[in-house]
């Protein structure tokens, strides 16, 4: 079938001769047809490529690295700013940091001498209540101590006068006492 | 079983017979159309209308397709610029032309039925001497009689009568490799895809005559056709990699000519 197919074909072309066929590559007649065309189309291939689509080609790309360039730097310059708010950040945070501390510290030492003048002034006024109370305690004592030589006085005429004897108050009175201060 | 196969079927030349598609003739030269021109149209045209769609959006976020003309483009300027330095860059459109011209060529060549125009000694001569028609008028043009220092390499401190001695041997051998330079730019590349082409047919026409021809034939067909498949691979292979060298030697010839000095 394949053969019969290239048969039919092969009868169009040339017919075998006895006589071995030109080597084609080497045949002369068609050379100056050959030189004609390849003139006309490599000078069209030439002038098309260089004049219209190389120009074109080297353009886009020519537009594409300029545009990476310029995207890169527009990146490079965020990065840098960026950075900048970072640091201005950090250096806000420092500060405020530092005057949170400051504050606390004052506000500490305020109370510090507050607490401590306070407390001055509360020591003094128990101490001088401490005192009034004292002055007073010695005062009752005096009285009382006064009231128990009246009674101790009191109580030794009543027991004189029932042995039946008879004693001047002035001598009951330096009798209690001297017995007191023995005591 | 046994076909007697016609010779157009087997043959592996004949794939690079030139057939008129268009006659023309003027002023008794014939400058027929031919199925040569054709497929060089072809390539022409398909170069024009990659790159063209693929530039003309010019988007900041390349398509599939504008990244690949990109990678193309970058690719032949960064070659440029490494083998000749930055002067070389004004020589960029013609080695991005060569380069592309010369791969589509080749790629067009791999489509079965399609022809090489590659594979023909006249086209790949007439763009090697183009090189070296550049080479010498870009190297006379800027440097004057300073290109011929090309030709003599210095020598350094040295007795007069030893570089006398010396350029006597070096400067043969400088002009010899220099005139060999377009004979083996153009040989190269139409050696490989003239070669490349008759072995891919050859294996291909092996596979079909051994699966006619039965007995071994049926061991030595798909045998032949693997080694097709294979070749088909390295053809894609080569069909790159000589484009590339034709460019990447444009360019080191290019660099002679913008600092001859060794």
């Amino acid at each position: 079938m394949l053969i019969a197919l290239l048969a039919e074909g092969a009868a169009q072309g040339h017919l075998p001769d006895d006589a071995p066929p030109p080597f084609p590559p080497f045949e002369t007649w068609h050379m100056p047809s050959q030189l004609f065309w390849l003139a006309i189309l490599f000078t069209t291939l030439y002038f098309t490529l260089s004049r219209w689509i190389l120009p074109k080609l080297s353009d886009t790309l020519e537009k594409r690295s300029d545009r990476i360039a310029s995207d890169l730097d527009q990146a490079a310059r965020l990065n840098d700013q960026a950075t900048e708010a970072q640091q201005a950040l950090e250096l806000r945070l420092a500060q405020a940091r530092n005057k949170a501390r400051e504050t606390s510290e004052k506000a500490s030492e305020k109370m510090a001498t507050e607490m401590a003048a306070e407390t001055a002034r509360v020591d003094a006024e128990i101490a001088k209540k401490l005192e009034a109370a004292d002055a007073r305690i010695a005062s009752l004592r005096a009285s009382a101590m006064k009231n128990v030589e009246q009674i101790a006085v009191d109580t030794a005429e009543v027991m004189t006068a029932r042995f039946g004897l008879k004693a001047s108050a002035a001598d009951l009175k330096s009798a209690v006492s001297a017995a007191m201060e023995k005591k | 079983m046994n076909f007697l196969l016609p010779s157009a079927a087997i043959d592996p030349i004949h794939q690079f017979q030139v057939t008129k598609w268009l006659e023309l003739n003027i002023g008794g030269v014939d400058l027929s159309f031919t199925n040569a021109s054709g497929f060089m149209l072809l390539g022409v045209v398909l170069t024009i209308a990659f790159f063209g769609v693929a530039a003309s959006k010019g988007l900041l976020v390349p398509s599939r397709l504008q990244s690949m003309a990109e990678i193309g483009y970058g690719f032949v300027a960064d070659m440029v610029r490494g083998v000749a330095g930055e002067e070389g860059l004004k020589f960029f459109p013609f080695v991005f032309t060569l380069f592309f011209f010369i791969f589509f060529a080749n790629m067009i060549g791999m489509v079965p039925y399609a022809f090489t125009t590659t594979s023909h000694i006249i086209v790949t001569g007439a763009l090697a001497l183009l090189v070296i028609t550049v080479v010498i008028g870009y190297g006379f043009m800027k440097h004057g009689m300073h290109f011929l220092g090309l030709f003599a390499p210095s020598l350094g401190d040295m007795h007069i009568l030893g570089k006398i001695g010396l350029y006597a041997i070096l400067i043969p051998i400088e002009v010899v490799s220099f005139v060999a330079r377009p004979l083996t730019l153009s040989l190269r590349l139409f050696a490989n895809m003239l070669a490349g082409h008759i072995m891919l047919k050859l294996f291909a026409a092996f596979a079909v005559i051994g699966l006619t021809a039965g007995g071994i034939g049926y061991v030595v067909g798909p045998l032949a056709f693997s080694m097709g498949v294979a070749l088909n691979a390295l053809e894609f292979l080569v069909a790159g990699l000589q484009a590339y060298v034709f460019a990447i030697l444009t360019c080191v010839y290019l660099n002679d000519a913008l600092h001859p000095g060794h």
